[in-house]
């Protein structure tokens, strides 16, 4: 870790660069690709202490996969994987610049962090169970969720499927397994763990998988998720996106100085493994895994996801304030996209040309997708959604008061 | 259908509440009931008391101490499509759940569209009059009846407690059921000075074996009278009736029985009839349930009131050990409230 710890009095986490530095990542740590193992699926945790302070790699740096978890990934998956990362940063692009345009009040991206979502969602079965957070936007786009459903609820439109009551990104797809995003961080981490159970209960072979971010686990439901999914052996994949960021404040203030957030696993005998977040095939190797040992009856398993929030938290944020502008640029993990398409160019699947289409393809899914929601209004043009709907569903019927209230509102 | 002549036993509150799980547990195979002590022990009041042996460790089973898990856990579960019931060993300590409480269970249906919901049931042993001192006596009603999407219900006798739980069971929306632990071995009038009355003298606790429902958002008149309303609910029920015969004022004595949603119509005829009207309840006065009930009753009954609505509650204070009886609204502040109402 190699953290600077002040001895004479409180010691406050501080990150090692602030704007006026030049970016360090001194204290990251980086070990060569293929140099972690794969236990088989039913592996003791006890003896899996390296993978929770290791970095699990599969791409090197001339793009060739190497090491045990580099087996059995079809190609076909990794240009699924290339093309649904790409849409989402195109989406991302377009909604950032629709936050700016004032066509909705607020926007999240998820740039840099593509492979964390897309390659879980395609390692996972379509019926698994998904309960993101704000972040995973890459879920929905690469389970071939429709990008014009997702627009119409950042726009709050005539068309949003949530009526406009949730913020822009607070996406809910219950058949896309995607489950209902809320404000309150980490609270979906026990309902995966409760989702799981039940699973297990009926002896169904679905599981979930829940993110949480790394400044979220210093909230009491990670603790109470890890302690249930331990307790019961719930069919659960836990995943920690430790993008470094918890808004302004760097990992450390989460608790991330003196030890990795995947060896919070092991103390609850969950097994932990800490991966290369930027590494499709690393993140997709270790979340099959995951899900074969869940499916098999094995219990949870900690995935810590170690990657970099390569933009500002949210449209309400300025990260030149409190981290150096060009440290996005720095981060030695490279972006997920670029690596990938490395990859498959250097194994002779695919090339610039190829790839040049694609962004260009992906731009302009993104800008029809764009057109076609348009149409459906944006938060405060075009037709808007039927007011008097805010008093529908908070109760399974409408009890007297709400009736009484929506008579008096005169909506 | 034939009618079978349903069987009914006296039961304590106690085994009504026990008899309601074991029902749902057979009814329906999607509930499942967990929570601190309740699996292998059988609860620390004894209400879940044999489930586990009858229905299973799948079915009934015993939880980390985290009351903020239990009921998380519980939360996705009912996503998942299963009916849980769990426990919260006592209402004080409901707080670390209060997040997954209001912040998930109650707005999941809403923030979804329907596309989720909760229907759990959380089983919680509350109020005082026990010597439980600060953290086994209070009653938290009033921070959940401000939470939109939450149903809140509070019985006060063995067949309702029997009948609403599986009503709230059955709902769909996520019922906090508060289960009054001075009343679950007898009724409590107050006098805790005379010995305790087992369930078995009261009529209430002749309880049907099998299923039947008590309808959530229904209030009951237990006495009929022409002075004066009290609108009360859980052991201030028995604190009412025995101030209204103590002072043999004509109190007209209402067993709110769910406090949201609330059955308004009861209370606007009842005090339409009488002109006036208390309200009793355990818990600390500002801002308690008592302030909605005196301003519903101020705005739909206003030009028939012939006194200002009275509120005879706990004191804005924690709940004290050694002066419990100071504390704990009895029926002789009830009868001074009917007397000052009435001007008897």
């Amino acid at each position: 870790m190699n953290y600077p710890l002040n001895r004479t009095g409180l010691h406050v986490p501080e990150a090692l660069s602030r704007p006026a530095d030049e970016p360090s990542f001194s204290h990251v740590a980086i070990p060569p690709a293929g140099a972690v193992s794969r236990p088989s699926i039913d592996a003791d945790p006890s003896s899996m202490r390296d993978h929770a302070f290791g970095l699990i790699r599969v791409l090197d740096e001339d793009g060739q996969a190497v090491g045990p978890w580099a087996q059995g990934i079809p190609v076909e998956l990794l240009l699924k994987g290339l093309q649904a990362m790409q849409l989402v940063r195109a989406y991302d692009v377009r909604m950032m610049r629709a936050q700016r345009q004032g066509k909705t009040s607020f926007y999240m991206k998820s740039t840099g962090e593509e492979a964390v979502a897309v390659a879980a969602a395609l390692a996972l079965d379509r019926q698994d169970m998904c309960f993101p957070t704000y972040r995973q936007q890459g879920l929905l786009i690469a389970r071939d969720w429709p990008m014009v459903d997702m627009m119409n609820q950042v726009y709050s439109n005539s068309g949003d499927r949530l009526k406009g009551r949730q913020m822009p990104v607070f996406y809910s797809s219950r058949e896309a397994g995607f489950f209902s995003i809320s404000g309150n961080l980490g609270t979906q981490y026990s309902q995966a763990v409760g989702w799981a159970m039940a699973s297990a209960a009926d002896a169904d072979t679905r599981i979930a998988a829940a993110w949480i971010g790394e400044g979220a686990t210093a909230e009491g439901d990670f603790h109470h998720a890890l302690t249930f999914a331990s307790v019961y052996q719930a069919p659960v994949i836990l995943n920690v996106v430790n993008n470094q960021w918890a808004i302004s404040s760097f990992s450390g203030i989460a608790g991330g100085e003196r030890t990795t957030f995947a060896a919070r696993g092991l103390g609850y005998g969950i097994p932990a493994l800490r991966v290369d977040g930027n590494d499709f095939l690393a993140v997709y190797a270790v979340t099959r895994w995951a899900a074969e040992r869940a499916r098999d009856g094995g219990g949870p398993t900690l995935i810590e996801l170690f990657t970099y929030r390569a933009e500002g938290h949210s449209t309400s944020d300025d990260p030149t304030k409190y981290r150096p502008a060009a440290e996005s640029a720095a981060w030695p993990l490279g972006d997920p996209i670029a690596r990938l398409k490395a990859h498959l160019i250097a194994r002779g699947d695919w090339s610039e040309d190829e790839h040049a289409a694609m962004v260009k393809d992906a731009e302009e899914q993104v800008r029809a997708a764009g057109r076609e929601s348009e149409r459906f209004g944006t938060l405060k043009e075009g037709e808007r959604l039927q007011a008097a709907s805010i008093f529908d569903d908070v109760y399974k019927e409408m009890p007297a008061h709400l009736v009484a209230q929506l008579k008096e509102s005169g909506l | 259908m034939t009618l079978v002549a349903e069987a009914t036993r006296n039961m304590s509150m106690i085994e009504a509440i026990n008899q309601a799980l074991d029902i749902a547990l057979k009814h329906d195979p999607a509930v499942m009931i967990f929570g601190q002590d309740v699996g292998y022990f059988g609860g620390v009041f004894r209400a879940t008391e044999g489930l586990q042996q009858r229905h299973g460790r799948e079915r009934v089973f015993d939880a980390p101490i985290t009351e903020a898990g239990i009921v998380g856990v519980a939360v996705g579960m009912g996503c998942y499509g299963k009916r849980p019931v769990v426990e919260i060993q006592f209402a004080d300590y409901i707080y670390p759940a209060t997040d997954q409480i209001i912040s998930e269970a109650a707005r999941m249906r809403y923030r979804t569209c329907g596309e989720w919901w909760s229907p759990l049931t959380i089983r919680s042993p509350y109020g005082g009059g026990i010597y439980g001192g600060q953290t086994h006596s209070q009653s938290p009603e009033g921070i959940f009846t401000h939470v939109a999407g939450l149903t809140t219900v509070i019985p006060s006798n063995p067949y309702d407690a029997k009948g609403l739980l599986l009503a709230a069971i059955e709902s769909d929306d996520p019922v906090l059921f508060f289960e009054p632990k001075r009343l679950y071995h007898g009724p409590f009038d107050g006098y805790h000075d005379k010995p305790v009355q087992p369930w078995a003298n009261h009529p209430d606790s002749a309880v049907p074996e099998g299923h039947y429902t008590v309808p959530l958002g229904k209030a009951r008149v237990v006495k009929e009278g022409e002075a004066v309303t009290v609108l009360a609910y859980g052991t201030m029920v028995h604190v009412a009736l025995a101030a209204a015969a103590e002072t043999g004022i004509d109190a007209e004595v209402i067993d709110l029985r769910t406090l949201v949603p609330l059955d308004l119509e009861t209370i606007v005829v009842s005090v339409s009839k009488t002109g006036r009207c208390i309200v009793v309840h355990e818990a600390t006065r500002t801002c308690g349930f008592g302030a909605e009930l005196a301003a519903l009753v101020q705005q739909h009954c206003f030009f028939v009131l012939e006194a200002p609505i009275e509120r005879v509650t706990g004191w804005d204070t924690p709940y004290p050990h050694a002066f419990e009886w100071e504390y704990f609204p009895g029926p002789a502040r009830v009868g001074e409230a009917l007397q000052r109402i009435t001007g008897i």
